[in-house]
């Protein structure tokens, strides 16, 4: 077990380093810095752009190679160098991560609790009208994309504080409102309208997925022996359903859980532009059309070891949950 | 069953000549036979005649602009009304939607070959061309997808599509091909293949004749969900300028232009996003259907 999660990590490792150079590499070589100061006015003299890029590790004068080995070297030290503007990405990318990760983190846990209990709900009642409903349902929501989605949500809910409510109740841009004075209390209210929309846009999609996983492991699970062992010596129905056949049906869904996690640190990127949150996404976005060459790099980094971390955290959970995986 | 008991049951059947239904029939019949598959295959065959005859009765083409017109709700000129351009809602959906349609149907089609190759490839000769192979696999799983083909944008303009389109691919293949790899693996063991191994069969023709024929109902079933896994990110991409460059217009320049003006302007918004919400629902009740179709241990009533 040892050795083998040894050659895991270490694979992982590399992996995580020939991603992060393949896309400095192509970042650098595809976006052009240089055109940042082309309209400014007045504009600055070549040599100072040359002096500016070249303390940046931007300049494309530099060959490639060059500025590769510079940026490396730095990395290895933990210094993921700076953006255009000057300021260290690292400090940047810390902050929007916290943001990030409080989107992500309400979001996921809603989606995958509701999915859950929908997809179990559904499986009991196999061929039954909330089966069907469900089902249906998850169709339609898989074939709307977030941005689709995201879009609806916003127009959803200005409708609704114009002719419903009559005062905003869902807010639809950024995490907090800038310079509110109302207290701990109002603060938290205020977070809250910020955070709905955003959350049941994220959430939509992961319930369709989870309500289907989980029906499908249910389904395999309802018929097995243990179960009917249970229903024989005389556990309600209840007890068998819920301590026997769902805790069995969760392990996959807990290890597809872990792995989500993961790849949404990065995933929400659709969901953060559009409500206007400052986190990893909208920066990866912005750093594309800003011509941002390191602070692109640094979130691949980030992606790339997010996406590892999580396929080995769910491989471990799938591990520790699952005898039959430590046996074979 | 005994021996005599099969041979009772064949003169009952009318004698061995007698050939059993060829399996594409069979799955096709179980196909038509699902609601899902019928409806499915309706409206997917109308937003194709929609996408490809609708603008022959359109008076207005997809460049044209109205100056007389500029954000018009639908009337008789304009079925749909216009945008802010002057440009006539109708034209540029199904503009729109002819380019999504063909971009996800090519980038499935070369993403599920690619899946279907590696994977055969991989699992079939196992050793260095496996390790290499699966790397690889890993590598693509772990770049970031949407980065990649944002930063590669610049080069998608002006009619270069088609480079698009195999970026495209080239992120949708990763998951499917190790699952062919599985399957070949338990495939080479079989008694055929061995057989054709022993007749001095190239490793390559094997791969083409017998394993990938045999794994044919995945790769049918992949290449249709890829359908809508494609137009869902050729929307993300193009929704924020890094897909199908203007002029061309695709879903995601669409919904882009139309959520900016949605609030006063209902038409450019949800026109176009209901189409795109029908297809792809269209084209995965096709997959799901296809899959029932194909899967022997699918209950064929309910």
């Amino acid at each position: 077990m040892a050795g083998f999660l040894a050659r895991r990590l270490l694979n992982s490792l590399v992996l995580v380093a020939v991603a992060a150079s393949l896309a400095y590499l192509l970042a650098a070589a595809a976006l052009d810095p240089r055109s940042n100061y082309a309209d400014r006015t007045p504009r600055p003299p070549a040599a100072v752009v040359d002096a500016q890029l070249t303390a940046l590790n931007l300049n494309d004068r530099t060959p490639l190679i060059q500025r590769y080995a510079t940026w490396a070297a730095g990395v290895l030290h933990g210094d993921f160098g700076r953006s255009v503007t000057g300021s260290p990405v690292g400090d940047d990318l810390r902050r929007r991560a916290g943001v990030t990760f409080r989107l992500v983190l309400l979001g996921l846990v809603f989606g995958s609790l509701a999915g859950v209990a929908a997809g179990a709900l559904a499986a009991i009642g196999q061929y039954g009208w909330f089966d069907r409903l469900s089902a249906g349902l998850s169709f339609v929501v898989l074939a709307v994309p977030v941005v689709v989605l995201a879009n609806m949500l916003i127009l959803a809910g200005t409708w609704a504080n114009e002719r419903l409510l009559g005062h905003q109740v869902f807010l639809v841009s950024g995490e907090y409102s800038d310079g509110l004075d109302a207290g701990f209390w109002g603060r938290a209210v205020d977070r809250l309208q910020h955070l709905l929309l955003p959350t049941v846009s994220l959430s939509l999609g992961l319930v369709a997925v989870f309500s289907r996983y989980q029906r499908n492991m249910m389904l395999d699970v309802l018929g097995a022996d243990y179960v009917r062992t249970a229903r024989a010596k005389g556990l309600s129905r209840r007890a068998a359903l819920v301590r026997h056949a769902l805790r069995t049906a969760l392990i996959p869904v807990v290890t597809y859980f872990a792995f989500t996690f993961g790849v949404l640190l990065t995933g929400a990127t659709f969901t953060e532009k559009i409500f206007g949150w400052h986190g990893l996404g909208e920066q990866l976005i912005d750093s594309i059309f800003t011509n941002d060459v390191n602070t692109v790099a640094a979130v691949s980094v980030l992606a790339a070891v997010a996406v590892l971390c999580a396929s080995l955290a769910a491989d471990l959970l799938h591990a520790a949950l699952d005898p039959r995986v430590r046996a074979g | 069953m005994t021996l005599s008991e099969e041979q009772f049951a064949e003169d009952l059947t009318g004698g061995p000549e007698r050939r059993p239904p060829s399996r594409s029939r069979v799955v096709a019949r179980r196909f038509l036979a699902a609601p899902r598959g019928r409806a499915g295959l309706t409206l997917l065959g109308l937003l194709f005649l929609l996408a490809f005859a609708g603008p022959l009765v359109s008076p207005w083409s997809y460049t044209d602009r109205d100056f007389t017109a500029f954000l018009q709700p639908p009337s008789a000129a304009h079925w749909l009304g216009t945008l802010q351009t002057g440009a006539d809602v109708f034209a540029v959906t199904l503009r729109g939607m002819q380019k999504s349609l063909v971009v996800g149907l090519l980038a499935a089609l070369v993403s599920t070959a690619l899946a279907a190759l590696v994977g055969a490839f991989a699992g079939y000769f196992l050793g260095w061309t496996d390790r290499t192979l699966t790397w690889l696999t890993d590598l693509l799983l772990v770049l970031p997808a949407f980065l990649v083909l944002a930063v590669m944008s610049p080069l998608f303009g002006s009619g270069a599509w088609v480079l698009f389109v195999v970026m495209l691919a080239l992120f949708l293949w990763m998951v499917t091909s190790k699952i062919v790899r599985g399957m070949t693996v338990s495939l080479k063991r079989r008694e055929f293949v061995q057989a054709a191994r022993f007749m001095g069969v190239p490793p390559v023709t094997i791969i083409f004749r017998h394993v990938l024929p045999n794994l044919s109902s995945l790769l049918i079933v992949d290449a249709t969900l890829n359908v809508s896994a494609a137009i869902l990110t050729e929307t993300s991409l193009s929704y924020f300028g890094f897909g199908i460059q203007p002029p061309d217009v695709s879903f995601g320049t669409l919904i882009a232009g139309g959520a900016r003006t949605a609030v006063y302007a209902p038409w450019t918004f949800w026109f176009v996003a209901g189409l795109l919400v029908v297809t792809v629902l269209a084209v995965n009740l096709v997959g799901d259907a296809l899959r029932d179709a194909f899967d022997p241990s699918a209950t064929r009533t309910r």
